[in-house]
């Protein structure tokens, strides 16, 4: 993909638009739309600066995009969303530009449309049963589907009315939140809504969760993510910063000495994975979640900035999927010369969205795929020098169903670099497990839920990450949404 | 938000503070520690041992020298001053062993976080001998408290200004060659002084604790930027520490580790200097300028 500007991207938009008549489209000619491509800032002026990468769609553009859907009957596209949009019908209300009504569509299923429709990944969720998608036989001309879902959700806090939510008489109950994550956050919101008092609690000194201390501000700017925030205070929704569950009180005391009725555990996947290979402790050697909590949560990238970050000149990135890709990109940013992703597999089974892939290569980032580093090198100082890599080849699938990489001897090379980022996923944090008496976990440390987010415990629910193990945005809120339900439904008998 | 209630300047640039914490100050034991943030938006967190507390009162007390620029502004703060985010308590409590008698050797700002650990062990019954060592006298902290708990103190100083002319790890030797050993060894202080009073017990075989002082962001496990190599396996201090076997930890590595932002931290502490600097000279300028009229 070579890169085309926003104005010419809206010049084609006007001139399709211009030769459609809308109100007659067979599904033929739908199929015939050209895909609109998200505009985005300039490769080239994006690597230094910290702003949102794409720009969003212009109402043009939004409108040919939605002309393109085939309104399918059976909707394939929605059995691909875990909260079941309506997704046919938030579209062709786009395509009337009714766009309130398609924000109110959206807002039946989703609670952070604004958020989602920027970081879901869409290819393997409501964009890979796309009939269109199916029809040009490539996932990647399907209804743009998340482009569309954040057109209309931006537009919708741009002209923001501050309509009050409707909140139930209070009933006097009250819910714990253990973590302000995406799960926490619709929780929150739903338990609040039926009128109980409820209580964020987050280790963290800002809410929001990986929104705002794992996923950098040139993919989802934190102003969005304190919107949602804001919204929840406005609704009475108490948030309490600094308080870690397990330490400060532990779950057993809120429910027993603090008075609550219910608690929801929604601590996300906060435990890094390191490979366990010599030099891993050597200075210059990071987790991906250090590097980019000092760069998104603390700003490290500000100049008032207290925190320090590692400035680097040569910078590897082990791993490949969508925190690797968002610890290259910063690196880019930080002003590193150059940045290498390195990923054993090939890049067909990159765990990470095609279109940060796309973007990590426009920036520069330079793709070592089918290698893996053996060994950490460092100097007397105990400093960083460089990697050892052996090369791998693919052999047969393994239990996740992709080919297993496998080593080839002998072919070890060394790279010289200066920093090393680790960015090979994240476990389940033992913390409320181990405070916790009695609260079942499985044996990759995750605490086990029933289909309603109940766990083994009482009055306990649990939900996203630390239910899934590392998963997504939508899940988490998907969990999030069906366990308020039952906590809702208990707290009425 | 946490209110400071009482300062105290102990010596030329360690400072104690009560701060209000209620839950904190419920809940805390004996080794823990909390993260300290003074401004939301763009502060550092820093990991500071809580060094005593009243949970009637709901304070918590931390003793801290200004080495960088965030202590240095946290030492600027007064009575009456909020700091932004207190978090806490954090790690492992002190496992304070049913022992006969204990060591503890303190060194330098070490004398603090040792006091409520020497503390607790004197109040399982153990023999309590305490060694506490600084650069030099004015450096020395808490000698009064220390010696209200211990049945032997004993006091040294690098220069000699005040009692012996020694490090720490001598009289530790002492103790450990006496014809009774002592059962546990703790010993906190700078990195340095850690490895060395580990290496001498480690010769006479006296289990010995120490607590360390790593960089540290979250302190609940999430970013791994505090992990240390201890007897080959990495594990992270905020949540498996602060305290470990001192004869297993890597503190070569350990130290290397801590000065990793060495440059920046420099960088940021002249920053707040050369502000403090400039705000004087305008102050100065200003009142001359009032006095011109
Ligand atoms: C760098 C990165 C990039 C990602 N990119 C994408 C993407 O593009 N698309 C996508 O869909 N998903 C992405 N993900 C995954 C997605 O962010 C997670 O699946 C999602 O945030 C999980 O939500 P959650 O609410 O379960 O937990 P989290 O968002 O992890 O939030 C948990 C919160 O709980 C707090 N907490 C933990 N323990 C305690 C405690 N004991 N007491 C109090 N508070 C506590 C934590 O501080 C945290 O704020 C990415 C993840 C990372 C790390
Ligand atoms: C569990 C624990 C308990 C501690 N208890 C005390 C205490 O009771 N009193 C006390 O005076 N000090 C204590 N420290 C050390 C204290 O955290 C550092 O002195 C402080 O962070 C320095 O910050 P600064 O910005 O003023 O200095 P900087 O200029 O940033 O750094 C000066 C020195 O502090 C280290 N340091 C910097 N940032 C951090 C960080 N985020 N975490 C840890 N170390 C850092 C640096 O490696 C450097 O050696 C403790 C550290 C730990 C890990
Ligand atoms: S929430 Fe995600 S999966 Fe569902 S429709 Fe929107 S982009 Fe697709
Ligand atoms: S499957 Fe694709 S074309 Fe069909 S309704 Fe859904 S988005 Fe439209
Ligand atoms: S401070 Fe982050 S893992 Fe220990």
């Amino acid at each position: 993909m070579s890169y085309i500007s926003k104005k010419e991207l809206q010049q084609s938009a006007c001139e399709i638009l211009k030769n459609l008549d809308c109100e007659n489209l067979k599904p033929k000619d739908r199929m015939q739309i050209p895909l609109q491509e998200m505009p985005s800032q300039d490769p080239a002026i994006r690597r230094n600066n910290m702003e949102e990468v794409a720009i969003g769609y212009t109402p043009e553009q939004a409108k040919v995009e939605a002309l393109r859907c085939l309104q399918c009957k059976n909707a394939p596209c929605m059995k691909g969303c875990p909260v079941n949009i309506d997704i046919p019908k938030f579209i062709q209300e786009i395509a009337e530009e009714k766009y309130q009504d398609s924000i109110d569509t959206i807002k039946v299923s989703s609670l952070l449309p604004a958020v989602c429709g920027r970081v879901c990944p869409q290819e393997t969720q409501c964009q890979l049963y796309c009939t269109l998608g199916k029809a040009l036989k490539d996932v990647e001309q399907s209804v743009s589907i998340g482009r569309l879902e954040r057109f209309v959700a931006d537009r919708d806090a741009q002209n923001a009315t501050d309509v009050p939510i409707e909140i139930k008489p209070e009933t006097g109950k009250k819910v714990a939140i253990i973590g302000s994550g995406p799960a926490g956050i619709t929780v929150a919101a739903d338990v609040r809504r039926e009128g109980h008092e409820v209580t964020v609690f987050e280790a963290f000194h800002k809410p929001g969760g990986v929104l705002m201390y794992g996923i950098p501000e040139f993919r989802l700017p934190k102003e969005i993510v304190q919107r949602e925030i804001t919204q929840l205070k406005k609704m009475g929704v108490k948030i309490e910063t600094n308080f870690v569950v397990g330490r400060t009180l532990t779950l057993p005391q809120l429910l027993d000495e603090e008075g609550f009725d219910a608690a929801f555990i929604g601590s996300g996947a906060g435990l890094p994975t390191f490979m366990n290979i010599e030099g891993e402790n050597l200075v210059g050697v990071f987790s991906a979640n250090e590097y980019l909590t000092r760069s998104n949560l603390m700003r490290a990238f500000e100049e008032k900035a207290a925190t320090p970050i590692a400035r680097s000149k040569k910078v590897a990135i082990l791993g490949g999927g969508n925190v690797a890709m968002d610890a290259a990109r910063t690196a880019v940013r930080l002003g590193a010369d150059e940045v290498y992703l390195i990923y054993r597999r090939s890049e067909a089974e990159m765990p990470a969205r095609i279109e940060e892939v796309e973007h990590a290569k426009e920036e520069g980032v330079i793709f070592h795929v089918l290698e893996n580093v053996k060994r950490i090198l460092g100097n007397d100082d105990g400093m960083v020098t460089g990697v050892e890599c052996l090369r791998y080849e693919l052999g047969e699938p393994d239990d996740s169903g992709r080919r297993r990489p496998i080593a080839i001897e002998n072919s070890e090379f060394v790279i010289e670099l200066d920093t090393v980022i680790v960015a090979i996923g994240n476990k389940s944090n033992p913390l409320i497990p181990h405070t916790t008496e009695g609260l079942e976990i499985n044996k990759w440390g995750n605490i086990v839920a029933d289909e309603d987010g109940k766990t083994s415990l009482d009055k306990v629910y649990a939900g996203g990450d630390i239910v899934l193990g590392a998963a997504t945005v939508i899940l988490a809120m998907g969990e999030g949404r069906k366990a308020a339900a039952a906590i809702n439904e208990m707290l009425v008998d | 938000m946490n209110k400071i209630i009482e300062k105290k300047q102990l010596s030329d640039d360690v400072f104690q503070m009560c701060i209000e914490a209620p839950l904190i100050a419920r809940s805390r034991k004996a080794g823990q520690f909390i993260l300290l943030q003074i401004d939301t938006d763009f502060g550092e967190r820093i990991p500071l041992t809580i060094a005593n507390g009243d949970a009637e009162a709901g304070t918590i007390t931390i003793v801290f020298q200004s080495v960088g620029a965030t202590t240095h502004k946290l030492s600027d703060k007064n009575v009456g001053d909020y700091i932004e985010n207190v978090l806490g308590p954090l790690g492992q409590p002190t496992h304070v062993k049913d022992v006969d008698w204990v060591v503890c050797v303190g060194g330098g700002i070490g004398v603090a976080p040792m006091y409520p650990i020497a503390k607790a062990f004197k109040e399982s019954g153990a023999k309590l001998t305490v060694i506490m060592g600084a650069r030099n006298k004015d450096l020395l902290i808490l000698e009064e408290d220390m010696k209200a708990i211990a049945d032997e103190l004993i006091v040294c100083t690098d220069d000699g200004s005040y009692g012996r002319k020694c490090l720490v790890t001598e009289p530790l030797k002492e103790c450990c060659q006496r014809e009774q050993q002592p059962d546990e060894v703790v010993a906190i202080g700078p990195p340095i002084m850690m490895k060395f009073c580990s290496l001498t017990t480690k010769e006479c075989e006296v289990p010995t604790t120490v607590s360390l002082n790593t960089i540290m962001i979250d302190g609940t496990g999430m970013c791994g930027g505090c992990r240390v190599t201890v007897g080959g396996e990495t594990k992270f201090v905020c949540v498996d520490g602060p305290e470990f076997d001192g004869h297993k930890v890597d503190f070569d590595n350990m130290m290397k580790r801590l000065g990793a932002y060495k440059k920046q931290e420099q960088v940021n502490h002249d920053k707040y200097h050369d502000h403090e600097c400039k705000a004087e000279k305008q102050a100065d300028e200003l009142v001359a300028k009032q006095g011109d009229k």
